[in-house]
């Protein structure tokens, strides 16, 4: 089959849906490919490049399958030939009326944007792999616009304290809006209403700042949902408290499928130092900071400048093209089972369930929901078996004082003699307890073998049982001593040569 | 100052010493050191003891048989010490569990015998004068109990280990209601027993508690063994402090005491590693609870050669192992050490993870390397290892499967679920080292053999190291 891969027509867009190194993957996977002229100019790829890499310079209109970064336009759509397929980022949620334009056509429709976030999936994620980009690109417009250093410094001009930066929501593109502040210097705090994320922030250098509310989120879908009024009273708090302190902060909150949430207020921003910056990542779906304007950048009376450019991964364009191939790529693995260059869409897994808009002029949207947990893997089995669960402490000091009155009884009851080996026997128990509980564990198999030797102590009392006149009992004691010292010498010996085989290197 | 106190004040030194012993064995440096202090505690004690039977006028006959038999267990125990594999420690271990156990039987039948069967010995009439006689009854009675199980339950374990008898689980019809029933019964016969002790109560005591040993261990799979060994470490133990209290000796108190919590808290252990509670593991294996594994679609697994993995490990930076018990099946354990050498003289690190219960014994994995000569400093703990497999370029299973399972972390539903295993997956390769794809001990399918970054190295682990070896 041939596959195409158009010029955006959308203006402005920089991004292409091929690059030659992906050209030469799908070339591999039996395709061939035909380039449309100036396909990757913006992206910085040639003509010559593609040509390089197997592709072929043409009309790509005409091929069986049709690559393109965004919704083909409606001329585009009707130069398509009767059966192709085409695979963009379609956003078949927001535009009814794209979905219904293309389930009029003979053709089959595929959105990359509607890939379910399940592990295996993760490599045709495109809203992952471009929020990526984004987020990085977010705090190089902060910067850029930001009049300081994001790294403190102590020069001999004198000291510099280090940028705050605040980053609203830890998705994607959140997390990679910290790893990049932060690798730059910044102080980098976040906040996110599904605690679950509160590690991955630590890990990549940012504080995480929980908003202490009755309803913290898990997500059943991987991405956020809107938040109860509670929550948003609370947070709205911590955002003020933060706008006053921080010098950046990088909204990125987004719902799919609805408008994204206003979280900073005119007024917040008003109480920010001027010379701050803004970067509103949800600019695009209307923002999440008032004032916003898409796909500008603005300053504030009080000087504090909004970002909300929408084409933040654009502006990586040959990052952002590489990525965007490689999950096109990663999707055409998934669908040419055979590696023969024959598309194959299988109705019964989920994720060709779940991208699929159009099948054959049939609109098939919206799909079945995949139920996934973004929760970390290990909370799941606890949650399963609650038979692991440590015991509630009433119960446990109701067993500890169980234990301590049988004991009592016991120990009252019994005779003197009997009380003092009682009383030994028992410390004996808790100084062996916390002993052993020291011991390394690979020294574990030594530990039994003396324990074994040690435990030949018995013979003690065969020895004092043997030889007093009767003939039964010292024939029992014999053999009780043979058995006793095997265990004595034998134990010792083995774990001497056991020992003796552990060198360091 | 008499032969008698010399005697008291030995055992307290050797009491310490044997404290001081374990307590040393918590680190490597330290841990011949205590090896040794342990040999010193036991010389003392035996010597003071000799002493005394000595003192109380044994006879020379007697002190004859004593010194023979010292003789021949000694000479006996120092064969099989120096003979042993290293594949073959369990089943050592097993054995010198039931030797304890028997002794602690035939130290209990002749407290019997010398007091309650005596009729009217000096014995019997001093205790009768103190008021514990009773006392003295319910001791032999518990200690022959605990002595008689930990034996034939060491014996079955020593025959399962040693491959003489089949490893899979016993399954009697109402098995819990056995064991159970034989305690109830027990402790019945206790009663009847201290009211009026009677040569029959006790064989009908030794005979239940043999049984029950028997019963108690065959019923137990051969991967939950780490767990049935330290649990019989800990009976040995246990029947030792019975000894104590029958003979009223504080040593034997004190050792036993030591020796049965050495044993639980080991089988604490392995319990935590395979997220099963110790009645669970003495209930039986894991396919009663989980039923067949259920048919479900994996993907293809991936196969590679040993000269593929070669170049892969050649150009790896870092390298993990993680064996299982597989690799001392197939005695691999010398071919993996010298691909180690090989490999770290290359400039390569290569680490090895091992798993809490790896092995048919706590520790097992960790001997079997040094005894290959591999330093114990790149020898890690599960806990120690985990995190740091996202940076591995390859990580080598050998013979290991549910230790390695990722549905132990995915699969709510799966019967391992909430088991710690080793992250293998995180890694950029992993190749596994497998004779078939058969599933492991658990019966669970191992979803990372269909993973993406995994492939299958099919055959007996110990050929395919040493094809790997020559293409190095």
């Amino acid at each position: 089959m041939i596959i195409g891969v158009v010029t955006e027509s959308n203006a402005g867009e920089t991004r292409v849906a091929a690059t030659p190194a992906t050209v030469v993957q799908l070339t591999t996977l039996g395709y061939e490919v035909v380039v449309q002229s100036g396909a990757g100019r913006a992206a910085s790829f040639s003509d010559e490049a593609y040509a390089e890499a197997g592709a072929t310079v043409g009309d790509p209109l005409a091929a069986d399958i049709v690559f393109g970064v965004n919704a083909p336009s409606t001329e585009q759509l009707d130069g398509l030939r009767p059966g192709a397929t085409v695979i963009s980022i379609l956003s078949p949620g927001l535009k009814p009326e794209l979905v219904e334009d293309l389930g009029r056509r003979p053709i089959t429709a595929l959105a990359m944007d509607a890939v379910p976030r399940i592990s295996r999936a993760q490599s045709l994620d495109v809203l992952s792999s471009m929020a990526n980009i984004a987020g990085y690109r977010a705090v190089v417009e902060a910067a850029h616009a930001f009049g300081r250093f994001f790294t403190g410094q102590v020069t001999a001009a004198g000291k510099v304290p280090p940028a705050k930066v605040l980053v609203v929501g830890a998705g994607v593109a959140g997390l990679a809006a910290i790893g990049a502040a932060g690798s730059m210097g910044a102080i980098v705090r976040a906040t996110d209403p599904r605690p679950e994320v509160a590690d991955q922030v630590k890990s990549l250098g940012g504080d995480y700042l929980s908003v202490e509310a009755a309803d913290v989120e898990v997500s059943a879908t991987g991405y956020a949902k809107e938040m109860s009024d509670d929550y948003n009273t609370r947070a709205e708090a911590l955002y003020r408290e933060q706008a006053k302190d921080v010098d950046i902060i990088i909204t990125t909150a987004l719902i799919p499928g609805r408008p994204a949430p206003r979280l900073i207020t005119a007024d917040m921003v008003a109480s920010m130092k001027s010379g701050s910056v803004i970067v509103d990542m949800a600019a695009s779906n209307g923002g999440n900071v008032e004032g916003t304007v898409p796909g500008e950048a603005i300053v504030t009376d009080n000087g504090v400048t909004i970002v909300g450019y929408t084409d933040l991964a654009g502006r990586l364009a040959a990052q952002s093209s590489q990525l965007y191939g490689t999950n096109l790529v990663n999707l055409m693995k998934l669908m040419t089972p055979g590696k023969d260059g024959e598309l194959v869409l299988d109705w019964d897994d989920v994720v060709q369930r779940a991208i699929t808009v159009v099948r054959n002029g049939e609109v098939s949207w919206p799909p079945p929901a995949v139920q996934v947990s973004a929760a970390p893997a290990a909370a799941a089995p606890v949650a399963a078996s609650p038979v692991k669960q440590p015991p509630p402490p009433s119960r446990r000091w109701t067993l500890i004082g169980i234990g301590a009155l049988a004991l009592f009884v016991l120990v009252a009851a019994a005779p003197e003699a009997l009380r003092v080996h009682l009383t030994v026997f028992a410390l004996a128990i808790v100084i062996g307890y916390y002993v052993i509980g020291n011991v390394h564990h690979a020294l574990h198999t030594p530990l039994m073998s003396v324990t074994n030797a040690i435990s030949g102590i018995i013979v003690v009392g065969a020895l004092l049982q043997i030889g007093h006149g009767d003939t039964v009992i010292t024939a029992l004691s014999f053999v009780a001593i043979l058995l006793a010292s095997i265990n004595v010498f034998g134990g010792f010996a083995v774990t001497r040569r056991m020992l003796s085989m552990f060198s360091r290197s | 100052m008499t032969i008698e106190s010399i005697a008291q004040s030995a055992y307290l030194v050797a009491a310490l010493l044997f404290i001081l012993a374990l307590a040393s064995l918590s680190k490597h440096e330290s841990a011949k050191a205590g090896n040794t202090l342990g040999i010193a505690g036991m010389a003392i004690a035996l010597v003071a003891t000799i002493a005394l039977a000595i003192d109380r006028k044994v006879e020379p006959m007697g002190l004859g048989l004593l010194a023979v038999a010292m003789v021949i267990g000694a000479l006996i125990g120092l064969q099989r010490a120096r003979r042993v594999e290293m594949t073959g420690m369990p089943e050592l271990i097993a054995l010198l569990h039931s030797f304890v156990g028997l002794a602690a039987v035939l130290v209990g039948w002749n407290g019997y015998l010398l007091v309650e069967g005596g009729g009217s010995s000096e014995e019997a009439l001093a205790l009768a004068a103190q008021g514990t006689l009773g006392i003295h009854h319910a001791e032999v009675f518990i200690g022959v109990f605990i002595g008689a199980v930990t034996f034939t339950g060491s014996i079955v374990a020593y025959l399962k280990l040693s491959g003489r008898a089949s490893s899979s689980p016993l399954m009697l019809p109402g098995k819990n209601f056995l064991n159970v029933g034989a305690l109830v019964v027990f402790a019945a016969l206790t009663v009847w027993f201290v009211v009026s002790p009677s040569l029959w109560l006790l064989i009908a005591v030794t005979v239940i508690a043999l049984l029950l040993g028997i019963h108690l261990v065959a019923s137990i799979g051969g991967g939950d063994m780490p767990v049935v060994v330290s649990m019989l470490n800990s009976y040995s133990g246990w029947a030792a402090a019975a000894s104590g209290f029958l003979l009223e000796n504080d040593l034997l108190i004190v050792t036993g005491a030591l020796v049965g919590s050495s044993g639980a808290y080991l089988s604490y252990i392995m319990c935590r590693a395979m997220n099963r509670s110790f009645i669970s593991v003495i209930a039986g294996g894991f396919g009663i609870e989980a039923g067949p594994a259920e048919d479900r679609d994996y993907g293809e697994h991936r196969e590679v050669t040993a000269e593929q993995v070669a170049d892969m490990l050649t150009s790896a930076e870092s390298v993990i192992i993680t064996p299982g018990y597989g690799m001392a099946v197939a005695q691999a354990q010398y071919g993996v050490a010298e691909l180690t050498r090989k490999l770290r003289d290359q400039g390569i690190t290569v680490r090895f993870g091992i798993h809490p219960v790896a092995g048919r014994l706590p520790g097992h994995m960790n001997v079997l390397l040094a005894e290959a000569k591999v330093p114990y400093d790149i020898v890690l703990e599960m806990d120690e290892i985990n995190d740091d497999f996202s940076d591995t370029s390859v990580v080598l299973v050998i013979g290991a499967n549910d230790t390695v399972n990722p549905a132990a972390m995915d699969d709510p539903n799966s019967p391992i679920a909430g088991m710690p295993v080793l992250r293998v997956w995180e890694s950029q390769n992993v190749i596994v080292f497998k004779r078939s794809m058969a599933s492991g001990y658990a019966g669970v399918q191992n979803p990372l053999f269909f993973r993406d970054n995994s492939a299958m190295l099919f055959g007996d682990a110990k050929d395919r190291v040493e094809d790997i070896l020559r293409a190095l």
